[in-house]
């Protein structure tokens, strides 16, 4: 199943640009939002990633009407739209669960917006068409929501929400319900879709992998605030925060010693990335991804290989410290060769300034 | 095992004769009552003096109309109040669910009353006419009504359809009428059907407010010519009877077309 190669003049439109200004939103003593700040540009794919509970959901129900704020703004192309009802924004969402009408058949839901706008009903049915070519069901318009798969269901909902000529494209978990095959293949869809169209997307997701392969900018949050938003190469390459690095990507916690602004870890000095508040002599726990750490057969080396994971052109090799600390390496696979499980190996590390674990 | 299973198989069948002859002596009783000649022949006079009986069509009628009433109020107050706490409060289910129940416990004298003090102020045209009827039976109805409308909406994901509705630029009364009311038709239908079956039957309310009615002709009627009430009663059933067999092909047409909610992942 693939997206048609031209959009419909009736959905390609200039992006609009989202502003969140010191959005606060409170349930009880819970607080979903805490001062989330977040601009998003023109024609832009966001994508807000984070813990359960961490207000990611809770910030796009804001920006699509169905939530209210206790304190901040929302903006849309500069306008204020913070009390504007649901009905009266021109926001196309796509749900986790599967929303489509079922009593309506897949045409009419597709039509659904047009209607509700008084467009033609000729013009309703040529643009509903247009949009399920657009993602790939122009053959299933006459069927009802119960005869289509969950992919189907979710395809023919973003072409419902894209129908309406939405100025914002919100995406709550869109793929979460669907399994790891279609889920891969209609990320890429969205992604393709939304650049044909252009136009500017909010896509929340609790899913890192989703995140970083579909998003132009990924915003990390954390209780009801955003601890970073940038491309996904800066995010995983250089997080801001010790909680970042720790959420996006695999973490090794290696213990070290602090030496002025360096850190020393089995014998190597790295440098810190931030002041981390830490005093001279005190013992921490640094943050080093598997592929900045490099394992090499030596029959006198300080690490015992446990275990490795082939993965293609990378081996993920598993290895122990003399205090026991478990190390992941990932290596590349015709290197990795000599490192089998019981073997010694050096270890060594890439020259980048490191993080320290929060709390330790 | 496989005696096992064709004794099991058989309480099914056992349970649904039982049922049967519980629901069907009764009438195939009634008939034969009302098809009861003197002499101890059986003919259909009894069936024949229906209409030339005064007050058939009148109470019938006055009945048809109070029961078509009391289906509107009830739904036009109901369906968008049991929306609104599944949607909004539905910590709130159970207490509404109890309120609802309560006129199954309370005492018809008492909702009588209660209802006459409500609408002692009220037009002539409410308190002498059978309309006072249908503000009576929208409240005698309630329990069946809450209940049907609350299984209709829990098998639905309302607030995903209402958010969704809402986005694509839906006021609150097109949600209502175009997204909930379609997905909950069955269930309406059955409450409809319900609010019809209780007021073509009720006689306590009517008969103590005084208001000729078809249940209240039947009993006085039956003072009189026990074979033409009988009569009269299977007529009734069979008017119920008719309507719920239409609601069954209906809704079962729907049941077809709809199916939600139970899509594969692929």
């Amino acid at each position: 199943m693939t997206v048609t190669e031209a959009a419909p003049e009736a959905v390609k439109r200039a992006g609009t640009s989202v502003e969140f200004r010191g959005l606060r939103r409170s349930f009880g003593e819970v607080a979903a939002l805490d001062g989330l700040d977040l601009a998003i540009a023109p024609g832009e794919l966001v994508a807000l990633l984070g813990p359960s509970g961490c207000g990611k959901t809770t910030a796009l129900r804001v920006l699509a009407g169905l939530e209210q704020v206790d304190a901040g703004e929302v903006l849309v192309d500069g306008g204020d739209v913070t009390g504007v009802p649901a009905n009266k924004r021109d926001m196309g969402m796509v749900f986790q669960s599967y929303s489509l009408f079922p009593n309506l058949a897949v045409r009419d839901n597709v039509a659904f917006g047009l209607r509700l706008r008084g467009v033609a009903a000729a013009t309703r049915r040529r643009r509903a068409q247009e949009l399920l070519e657009l993602v790939g069901l122009d053959s299933h318009g006459h069927r009802y929501p119960h005869q289509l798969s969950g992919g189907q269901q979710q395809r023919v909902a973003l072409a419902r929400a894209l129908a309406i000529e939405p100025r914002v494209l919100l995406l709550d978990e869109p793929l979460s319900a669907l399994d790891a095959q279609v889920r891969t293949q209609l990320r890429d869809e969205i992604r393709r879709l939304q650049l044909r169209v252009g136009i500017t997307t909010l896509f929340v997701t609790h899913d890192q992998e989703e995140a970083l392969s579909i998003a132009d900018r990924v915003g990390v949050m954390r209780s009801g605030r955003l601890e970073q938003c940038d491309t996904p190469a800066e995010l995983y390459q250089r997080p801001a925060t010790a909680f970042v690095a720790e959420f996006v990507g695999t973490m090794n916690h290696v213990p070290g010693v602090v030496a002025g602004q360096e850190v020393v870890v089995a014998g190597h000095r790295l440098t810190l990335a931030e002041p981390a508040g830490a005093r001279d002599g005190q013992l921490v726990k640094v943050l080093l991804r598997p592929e900045s750490v490099t394992l090499t057969a030596e029959a006198d080396g300080q690490a015992l290989v446990s275990d490795r994971s082939f993965r293609g052109a990378v081996t993920r090799v598993t290895a122990t410290l003399p205090d026991g600390t478990t190390l992941l390496a990932d290596l590349p696979s015709v290197t990795a060769a000599d490192l089998q499980p019981g073997a010694q190996a050096a270890v060594r590390f890439a020259p980048q300034p490191v993080l320290l674990a929060e709390g330790e | 095992m496989s005696t096992q299973r064709r004794r099991a198989a058989r309480w099914p069948v056992i349970v649904l004769v039982v049922a049967g002859l519980y629901f069907l002596l009764p009438m195939v009783a009634s008939l034969e009552f009302s098809l009861r000649d003197v002499h101890n022949t059986h003919s259909f006079a009894a069936w024949g003096r229906l209409l030339s009986y005064p007050g058939l069509l009148d109470t019938l009628f006055t009945s048809l109309w109070v029961a078509f009433g009391t289906v509107a109020l009830t739904l036009l107050l109901m369906v968008p109040t049991v929306s609104w706490v599944h949607l909004r409060r539905p910590k709130l289910k159970r207490f509404v669910e109890g309120i609802s129940l309560l006129p199954l416990v309370i005492p018809p004298i008492v909702l009588v009353n209660g209802v006459l003090v409500v609408f002692q102020d009220a037009p002539e045209i409410v308190n002498g006419t059978p309309l006072i009827l249908v503000f009576e039976y929208v409240i005698l109805a309630l329990p069946f009504t809450y209940r049907t409308l609350d299984a209709g909406l829990s098998a639905i994901p309302l607030a995903t359809l209402v958010e969704a509705a809402r986005g694509l630029g839906a006021s609150w009364p097109v949600v209502l009428l175009r997204v909930v009311l379609p997905n909950i038709r069955t269930a309406v239908l059955g409450a409809a059907l319900l609010n019809l079956a209780l007021v073509m039957g009720e006689y306590t309310l009517s008969s103590i407010l005084l208001m000729q009615t078809f249940p209240v002709w039947m009993v006085s009627t039956g003072r009189t010519d026990a074979g033409v009430s009988v009569a009269v009663s299977l007529l009734s059933l069979l008017i119920v009877f008719v309507l719920l067999f239409l609601l069954s092909i209906v809704s079962g047409r729907r049941t077809r077309e709809l199916r939600p909610f139970t899509p594969s992942a692929s």
